[in-house]
């Protein structure tokens, strides 16, 4: 359902940086529907994990407190030009989402 | 007499399969739903370290670095980015500390090739310091800024 952007940039110490953006509600569970008053239940992004070549070099943890449409963040050294880093995320519903792009 | 020592062994070898099934299998577990509910539960920020790092103690390095606003317009979307130039880094922790949950996102770093920089768009429910958590080696160094917010963003 939800898509899932991936941006891969060089950056100034030789490594590349990982830039995703999840399109996802991040619903911390305390807001309240301003039609019905009830609470909006809790739905967020809890893992992600930033794989390069299939094997995970590390996983972000989110939890309500980060902001919706999350655009996580990572530093890669290991990265050679046409390299794959794929993404996955899960959230506390059980859905999922991944991307993967090669690097240029 | 046998039949029921056959049935026994028989059984006491299936837990045992099972127990290895189980083993062979935790590896792939811990890396997929490692998700720290301890740590995003915890309603103090001692706490959270404690249930993250498996210490509260931090020490204030210049080798770890944040760049954040100094004011925050938008207490919902707020950009942090840590950067650090420490090796061997292991995780990476930010702990908004006035939100009900303090501990808001944290990296894990289990391959090499990989950390030095975090950044993440946080939410914030009122001025407050911006704790980020690196550790690196065994030990936690940190760095604070305090992030000023005229709208909060943690609904309620």
């Amino acid at each position: 359902m939800a898509s899932t952007k991936m941006k891969i940039k060089k950056n100034k110490a030789g490594g590349h940086d990982v830039m995703v953006l999840a399109k996802h509600p991040m619903e911390t569970g305390l807001r309240k529907d301003k039609k019905t008053g009830e609470k909006v239940p809790a739905h967020f992004i809890q893992t992600m994990d930033f794989a390069l070549n299939g094997t995970v070099v590390s996983q972000a943890n989110l939890g309500p407190g980060v902001s919706k449409n999350p655009l996580i963040g990572i530093s890669l050294s290991g990265g050679k030009s046409g390299d794959t880093v794929s993404v996955s995320w899960t959230d506390n519903k059980g859905e999922t989402g991944t991307t993967e792009k090669a690097i240029k | 007499m046998k039949r029921r020592i056959f049935l026994k062994g028989s059984l006491a070898a299936s837990t045992i399969a099972v127990a290895a099934g189980a083993g062979l299998l935790a590896p792939t577990r811990v890396l997929a739903a490692a998700w720290p509910e301890a740590a995003f539960t915890a309603k103090t920020e001692a706490d959270a370290l404690t249930a993250f790092f498996g210490t509260a103690d931090a020490q204030q390095s210049d080798q770890v670095t944040m760049k954040a606003p100094l004011q925050a317009e938008n207490g919902a979307v707020v950009p942090i980015k840590i950067m650090t130039s420490l090796s061997d880094v292991e995780a990476i922790a930010v702990v908004t500390v006035k939100n009900p949950s303090p501990y808001t996102t944290s990296l894990q770093v289990t391959g090499s090739g990989a950390g030095g920089m975090y950044s993440a768009r946080i939410k914030m429910g009122q001025t407050s310091p911006v704790n980020c958590y690196v550790k690196a080696g065994g030990k936690v160094y940190m760095t604070s800024q305090e992030i000023k917010v005229t709208v909060g963003g943690c609904g309620g």
